[in-house]
């Protein structure tokens, strides 16, 4: 009897073992690629000395399989994107100048994933001081890494694991001397210092997105793709600080948006259902389902009137008090 | 400086919670709030740490009994007996400082209102020190609920302070007392 219940309790176990495992696994397609694309090295005929050579293996060539395989991308066969021509080995060296697709070749117009509204982003895109300092140098691929994307403020509902994820996009460069020299000359940026004036810093930076500040609110899209020169930037506190916060549209939109649903594995959300969420995000019957704070943001109006009936109630007395005195004197 | 220390917070509380930039501006209104709120709090733990070692905590020692009575008697001579005539059925001597109502709604703030406020303030000054979220509510949220409510209590308690003291032998005498802390 013990021994049966042993059984199905590791049946039970496996079971959910076995499922995420299978799901992350990498196509059959892609094992000869991956096979040496995870090395640290590669081995190589040379034709000058007549000797096979063992040779470090370019850090940026190594993929991360796991991250692959989870992220949107994970099922795709290698040469989806990259040359046929990859099949051959060794690779031919004028392959490494090939054009790689961006975004657009393949979901411009793509009614599969309308809702992400690729022409839109890229529209905003092309108005951003990105777009504008460097043209079509900057791929979205600068941020946006094909081999590993998730769309984490469509898939999170936490709210602080979608912040990590887009502020770790534009620290990939902008903290990050190696892929910011990729784009420009200028020094590497002081973050802490140019950010001095901002309060609580450190919180600001784990809790809400670069974004917020450095891009225009785009209340139709998922995520606001026209970054601003730096200029242009928000410094003014109350936009995100009062009851009216830009942080309902953008930010806090897409936890509403999850918590509302019950469901984070589903995905397709409507531009309506966006509107909707980032409307109806303060009202009564929904102020306590939302991990949302913010100093001067989070006023309750039922607090607040029973604040004011106290505090005229208390003023009324006060005067009746001494109305009476006076005319008792 | 205690009294200064709240109306600041007071203030800029207020300036924060409704975002308004009628006194201060938002940013300016988070430091002086942080600033007066740590002030107050040194000056709490002067006073509390005082009452615990010189006579003046014994104005602050709970007296269960007839309790009721005695502060029916103190509302009954704030609501009509004063206004007949009467006398003050607890006047202040240097054996009573505070009359009934007085001492328990003293005691109510200073032990309990005021030590609330401070350590919400205090977590507040802190997130990261607050429980991540209770049932699906941010903590922090909570908290800061939890705080203006206190502080909504407390500027209450300020307003009845302030005008129950021009009760007194002249209008002004007791405000006398309170700045310099001797009643005549």
């Amino acid at each position: 009897m013990l021994s049966l219940i042993r059984a199905i309790l590791l049946l039970f176990v496996f079971s959910f073992l076995v499922v995420p495992v299978k799901s992350q696994m990498v196509a059959e397609e892609n094992k000869l690629c991956i096979e040496c694309h995870i090395s640290q090295s590669f081995t190589i005929h040379n034709d000058w000395t007549r000797m096979d050579e063992t040779r470090l293996m370019n850090p940026f060539y190594i993929l991360d399989t796991v991250r692959f395989v989870n992220g949107v991308h994970g099922a795709f066969q290698c040469i989806d994107c990259h040359s046929y021509e990859y099949e051959t080995y060794p690779h031919n060296g004028e392959l490494k100048l090939e054009p790689l697709m961006t975004c657009i070749d393949c979901h411009g117009g793509d009614d599969t994933y309308a809702s992400y509204q690729f022409d839109k982003v890229e529209e905003e895109f092309e108005k951003s001081i990105h777009h504008e300092l460097l043209g079509d140098q900057f791929t979205c691929s600068k941020c946006h890494d094909q081999h590993y994307y998730t769309p984490t403020a469509r898939t999170s509902s936490n709210v602080k694991e979608i912040v990590e994820y887009s502020n770790n996009m534009c620290l990939s460069c902008h903290d990050n001397m190696i892929k910011y020299q990729l784009v420009s000359d200028k020094e590497k940026p002081q973050l802490v210092q140019i950010h001095d004036w901002l309060p609580n810093q450190e919180l600001h930076f784990n809790r809400v997105r670069c974004i917020e500040c450095h891009t225009v609110v785009q209340d139709s899209l998922m995520v606001s793709h026209n970054i601003l020169p730096k200029e242009k930037a928000t410094k003014n506190c109350v936009e995100c600080h009062s009851s009216n916060s830009v942080l309902q549209a953008s930010l806090y939109k897409y936890q509403n948006l999850r918590l509302r649903s019950g469901n984070a594995e589903n995905d397709s959300v409507s531009s309506s259902e966006v509107y909707s969420g980032s409307f109806q995000f303060l009202s009564m019957n929904n102020i306590f389902s939302n991990q949302y704070y913010v100093i001067g943001a989070s006023r309750i109006p039922l607090l607040n009137t029973i604040f004011v009936l106290i505090f005229g109630f208390t003023v009324a007395g006060i005067v009746t008090h001494a109305i009476f005195r006076f005319l008792k004197k | 400086m205690n009294a200064l220390c709240i109306i600041i917070l007071i203030v800029t509380g207020l300036s924060m919670h409704y975002s308004t930039s009628i006194l201060f501006k938002f940013e300016s209104a988070v430091a002086v709030h942080n600033i007066s709120g740590v002030v107050l709090t040194i000056f709490y733990f002067v006073f509390f740490v005082g009452n615990l070692i010189t006579e003046n905590g014994k104005f602050y020692q709970i007296k269960t009994k007839g309790l009721k009575n005695r502060i029916q008697k103190q509302i009954k001579y704030y609501v009509s007996g004063m206004f007949k005539g009467e006398t003050s059925p607890y006047p202040v001597t240097a054996n009573r400082k505070f009359n009934p109502l007085q001492k328990y709604s003293y005691i109510g703030v200073m032990y309990i209102l005021v030590p609330l406020v401070i350590i919400t303030g205090f977590a507040l000054l802190f997130p990261e020190t607050i429980i991540e979220e209770v049932y699906q509510v941010s903590g922090v949220m909570l908290t800061a609920i939890f705080h203006s409510i206190v502080g909504f209590f407390i500027m209450i308690f300020l307003f009845v302070h302030l005008y129950v003291a021009s009760i007194g032998k002249s209008p002004v005498s007791n405000y006398k007392s309170m700045v310099t802390g001797w009643h005549s």
